[in-house]
């Protein structure tokens, strides 16, 4: 064994980001070494699960050939939920139903293992119960890692950082400060084991049809935050999740757990997973501080891909595609210096962020860059307007003797004294200024 | 010294559940690992190495994906590794199990000669610690179980010193070269591999043979077909009709509750009562 | 006690031999191997026979006790016990190499007596010795041996043991038998089977055989024997009263509530494989499917959540209490008596009336 071992990249993290980025560089016969530190991959990941084929089709484009899917998704529904109640829009087409599927349920255990094999079936190399401590240096440039391990110094021209949403490593470098509890989520789910034919019948699909269900409003208890349920195989993911910084500033009200366990009692939800057994429960950290939560993600020597790098639109709860991509953008930006001869500088790592820029990742995190901000200062979003809207929608349903513009009065005048005029136009300002 | 440790990969039954509508186990994202019982063998394999120097192979008889359980092997510092994969091992019991093993092992022993085979006590699958003696008794090699420590190992004079846990006490056995042992558990601690022995590992090629690799010529004896035990039925435990008889702390004070306990326990086992006043007065 | 949740599997022939041959259906009986070390009889042999009484009954056949040992060994006496235990008879084999347990001589002993009087059903004790040397004699004469098994019982069609064990980690239950091979063997661990009633009265045959080794052929010795110190031994499997805790007392300092209640009490103190994984308590004191199986009077858990690996361990107690804050711990379903509270002043407050009301009932006989 040599003393000193080296390679073209080491990948810190065995998650989508880490993977997609190993599996690129290897693909093209970079030498990859690939550094997780849970007992195996996946075992540190939690997600909803929601793949998006897309992302996944630029790295491995035959990846339906074995890859472990649930269910492809073919009904969308996103429900803003009163305390009893829920005004939803559902979106459900045959078009999803037309092979190549667009997206698919995954469990994330059994996919993460499926792709790691890919990874090392490339020809990367993984080890696995292993942490990386410290990133080595030379000056600035990172010229490697330093792990728990005895002899755990390791070399190599870049070091890619995948480290998910905890990441110390590139704060242990000074490359970014601390995450604030105001830019991540903590999200908890559930998986609740149902017979499939159980689920086709409650959900109105056919064998690997599957539907999503997004949720906001009360369930939150006036945090912002969102909720889902997913149907995969022959079990529903049920989960919800909320600001970390709300989170610790109600700590005696709601905890996570707690606010799972009223949203699983919601009338219109409960039905739902009637007949559901055997949890597995797992909670998770998001990143969801959006664009100006993105740090500094290149310099000399290395790259940040994934939720390390705050990769995560949470207006559309898009994660892992961004990690992917991202993933491959990083081993791309390498390949191509390595083929060119170019030295694997900070100038030269540029084209990473350049590559971001130009994809649809920095793009929809610049769409939404005020969405953080927004609905965090105005939780009227998620406890006024859904009650209102979910009254308005009772009122105008409930046939009674009441004639139809008397209840128009009603409704808008519940607005208003809710809201007042200027609060309403302040309020669709600020959903414009988010979305736009 | 050549010593061969065999392994097994299982499934992590700590993790296992039963699915509690169809009754069957439900393996998804359960985790394969390297049988526990078994590491505690190849580490005392590894210490023989250290002091003795020689190398240490790992043999497994199982389905592809074993292949991680032997790469972990590695990782902790054997030398080489042979997986035994063949579909017609499938189904095997623990006597098909120990004729395909042993099989193996005497192929190894022609690559060159082995001092010592290693099993583990028992796998947490399984339980049945026979895989062990079975290799024993067809190869004719000394069997020492349930060894609690290897005391000497004379290499020149082909003799090993042990101590194996019995009722009420150990063993000091000694016997010849080649042999086979089972370490009991807790007997040492399984080392941390160095960061170079896990790139290593990593890249490792673990050597495959199939059925004819590992010089298997009777097919009867392997398999579902070598195989005199048969499970006839799998099934869940039937819960008991009876569940316990809750005592509520809400509504009385808890002296109040302890005191109803004791009655009760009391009155349902009578002889108690007497038990506990006899072994107090004693 | 156990039923098929659904309908039995039919063993897969695949082209393997299922049916027994004329000659091996000749094999008649049930033996049990009598462990026995330094003039003590391991009291797992007797409750084989108890359990071997009922299976030779139902077949019509004897039950026989096989004793190997040295010639000053008192092995005519511990034949007399086996008879008060259910034996019809014995075979003795006496030989000095036989003194003190060894793989090689064991196997050839218990092997040749199987060849030459052919049982159908050979059971021992999985302890070291009795897991060692089944395993070697079964290889020997290439027959089926099922390990650690729960129930035994007498398939009436087919006339065959069916063994019952955990599998899975102790999640689910699997039956097992050897229909074409003979004998049928199977390890039963201590104190699974209940300990039979003894009978004095009863009296059996016994035959007397060589084993036909001689010492300088014996590849191992036996150099000494290190008894364990007495002392600190914790003995559960027989234990009366048995305290137990699991991780829901949260903390090791915690098990001390434990021990105060067994002490009062004159119990054992067990614990849980997570507990025993931690450190918190010896590995002796672990109860469960892979530890002790236990059968005490009064079984108290702590802070136990119940699962099955734990369950099967204690489950044959006559009477158990369970304290656990969870009220939909698994524990729930196979107490006796449960309280949905906090171990932590559960314990205190039981060990307090326990002593209160066994101090009372001392006074008064005073």
């Amino acid at each position: 064994m040599t003393a000193k071992q080296h390679f073209d990249a080491i990948v810190v993290g065995a998650g989508p980001s880490g993977n997609a980025a190993a599996y690129t560089m290897a693909k093209s016969g970079l030498k990859v070494l690939q550094i997780e530190r849970g007992e195996y991959p996946g075992s540190k990941n939690v997600q909803g699960a929601i793949l998006y084929a897309d992302a996944l089709e630029r790295i491995i484009p035959d990846f339906r050939d074995d890859a472990p899917l649930e269910r492809h998704i073919i009904e969308q529904r996103m429900w803003v939920l009163d305390d009893e109640s829920f005004v939803g829009s559902h979106f459900r087409s045959e078009d999803y139903n037309k092979p190549p599927y667009n997206r698919y349920t995954i469990i994330r255990a059994q996919f993460d293992k499926w792709f790691s094999s890919k990874v090392r079936e490339a020809g990367a190399l993984l080890i696995c119960e292993t942490t990386v401590n410290h990133l080595i240096m030379d000056g600035d440039k990172v010229v490697g890692v330093s792990c728990d391990r005895e002899a755990g110094e390791v070399f190599a021209d870049v070091v890619i950082l995948a480290d998910g949403v905890n990441s110390t490593l590139a704060r242990k470098a000074g490359f970014h400060p601390e995450i604030k509890a105001s830019n991540v989520a903590l999200a908890v789910k559930e998986i609740l084991f149902m017979p499939e034919e159980l689920i086709q019948q409650r959900f109105n699909i056919k064998e690997d049809e599957g539907v999503v269900i997004e949720m906001v409003g009360k369930i939150t208890d006036g945090m912002m935050g969102t909720g889902f349920l997913y149907t995969n195989k022959d079990s529903l993911t049920i989960g919800i999740g909320c600001m970390l910084s709300d989170f610790k500033a109600n700590a005696a009200k709601s905890s996570p757990y707690q606010l799972l366990e009223a949203m699983k009692k919601h009338p219109s939800i409960a039905p739902l997973l009637q007949g559901g057994e055997m949890k597995e429960y797992c909670a998770h950290l998001i990143p969801e501080g959006g664009f100006f939560a993105i740090p500094k993600v290149y310099g000399n020597g290395w790259m940040i891909v994934g939720d390390s790098g705050g990769f995560v639109n949470a207006v559309h709860r898009e994660g892992s595609n961004l990690a992917m991509t991202t993933g491959r953008l990083a081993a791309e930006t390498l390949i191509e210096a390595k083929a060119a001869g170019k030295p694997i500088t900070e100038a030269v790592l540029k084209t990473y962020q350049r590559k971001l820029d130009e994809s649809f990742v920095m793009k929809d995190l610049k769409k939404y860059r005020d969405m953080p901000k927004v609905f965090h200062e105005n939780p009227q979003f998620f406890t006024t307007y859904p009650e209102l809207i979910n009254r308005a929608a009772q009122t105008m349903l409930t046939v009674d003797n009441v004639d139809k513009k008397t209840k128009e009065r009603q409704i808008f005048s519940s607005f208003r004294q809710s809201r007042s005029f200027t609060g309403l136009v302040g309020d669709a300002f600020k959903l414009w200024r988010a979305f736009r | 010294m050549h010593i061969v440790v065999c392994i097994k990969q299982v499934p992590d039954s700590a993790q296992i559940r039963v699915h509690p509508v169809t009754n069957t186990i439900m393996r998804q994202g359960v985790p394969a690992i390297v049988n526990p019982y078994d590491l505690f063998s190849l580490e005392e394999a590894l210490r023989l190495k250290d002091q003795f120097g020689g190398k240490v192979t790992v043999l497994c008889m199982g389905p592809p994906q074993a292949e991680e359980a032997l790469r972990k092997c590695v990782s902790f510092g054997a030398d080489e590794a042979v997986l035994v994969t063949d579909r017609a091992f499938a189904g095997a019991d623990t006597l098909a199990t120990s004729y395909a093993l042993a099989a193996a092992i005497r192929k190894l022993n022609s690559e060159q000669k082995v001092d010592l085979v290693f099993t583990g006590k028992q796998t947490i699958d399984g339980d049945t610690a026979q895989v062990g003696p079975g290799i024993a008794k067809r190869m004719g090699l000394q069997l020492l179980t349930y060894v609690s420590r290897i005391v000497e190992t004379d290499v020149d004079g082909g003799t090993i010193t042990v101590e194996r846990r019995g009722e009420g006490g150990v063993q000091v056995l000694k016997t010849q070269m080649p042999a086979l042992i089972t370490m009991l558990e807790n007997t040492n601690e399984m080392r941390f591999a160095s960061l170079p022995a896990m790139i290593q590992a990593a890249a490792y090629q673990v050597r495959k043979w199939s059925k004819e690799d590992a010089a298997i010529e009777d097919l009867t004896k392997i398999g579902l077909k070598g195989s005199p035990t048969v499970v006839s039925k799998v099934f869940g435990p039937t819960p008991r009709s009876e569940k316990a008889e809750m005592l509520v702390l809400e509504n009385s004070t808890l002296r109040d509750v302890t005191l109803t306990l004791l009655q009760s326990i009391f009155t349902r086992q009578p002889t108690l009562e007497q038990d506990l006043l006899d072994k107090l007065s004693a | 006690m156990s039923e098929p949740a659904k309908a039995p599997l039919k063993p897969a022939g695949r082209g393997r031999n299922l049916e027994l041959s004329e000659e091996l259906k000749a094999y008649k009986g049930v033996w049990v191997f009598i462990e026995h070390e330094r003039g003590h009889v391991h009291s797992v042999s007797w409750e084989l026979l108890g359990e071997g009484r009922k299976l030779a009954d139902q077949l019509g056949v004897t039950l026989s006790g096989v004793l190997l040992g040295g010639p000053d060994e008192d092995l005519d006496k511990f034949a007399k016990e086996a008879f008060s235990f259910g034996a019809d008879h014995c075979y003795i084999t006496r030989d000095p190499v036989l003194k003190g347990y060894r793989n090689e001589p064991f196997t050839k002993g218990l092997t040749d007596l199987v060849n030459k009087y052919k049982p159908e059903i050979v059971l021992l004790g999985a302890t070291s010795q009795g897991r060692d040397l089944a395993g070697s004699v079964a290889t020997t004469l290439l027959t089926g041996l099922t390990a650690d098994c729960t129930e035994l019982s007498i398939d009436p069609v087919t006339r065959a043991l069916a063994a019952t064990r955990p599998t899975f980690g102790g999640s689910l239950l699997c039956t097992i038998m050897t229909l074409a091979y003979r004998p049928q063997m199977a390890t039963v661990r201590p104190r699974v089977m209940a300990m039979p009633r003894g009978d004095d009265s009863r009296t059996g045959t016994l035959s007397e055989d060589t084993l036909g080794l001689i010492e300088t052929n014996i590849v191992t010795k036996l150099l000494d024997f290190i008894a364990d110190a007495s002392s600190n031994k914790i003995n559960l499997p027989y234990a009366d009263v048995i305290v137990s805790g699991g991780k829901g007392l949260k903390n090791p300092d915690n098990f001390k509530l434990v021990f105060d209640l067994a002490r009062v009490l004159g119990g054992e103190v067990g614990a849980t494989r997570p507990c025993v994984q931690a450190g918190w308590v010896e590995a002796d004191r672990q109860v469960g499917q892979t530890g002790k199986t236990v059968r005490p009077k009064l079984y108290i858990a702590a802070g136990i959540s119940g699962a099955i690996q734990h369950r099967v361990g204690c489950e044959a107690s006559d009477v158990i209490v369970a304290i656990n804050t969870d009220p939909n711990a698994p524990i729930f379903d196979f107490a006796h008596y449960g309280i949905v509270g906090n171990a932590m002043q559960v314990l205190p407050a039981l060990t307090q009336a326990f002593k209160a009301h066994l101090d009372a009932r001392i006074r008064k006989v005073a």
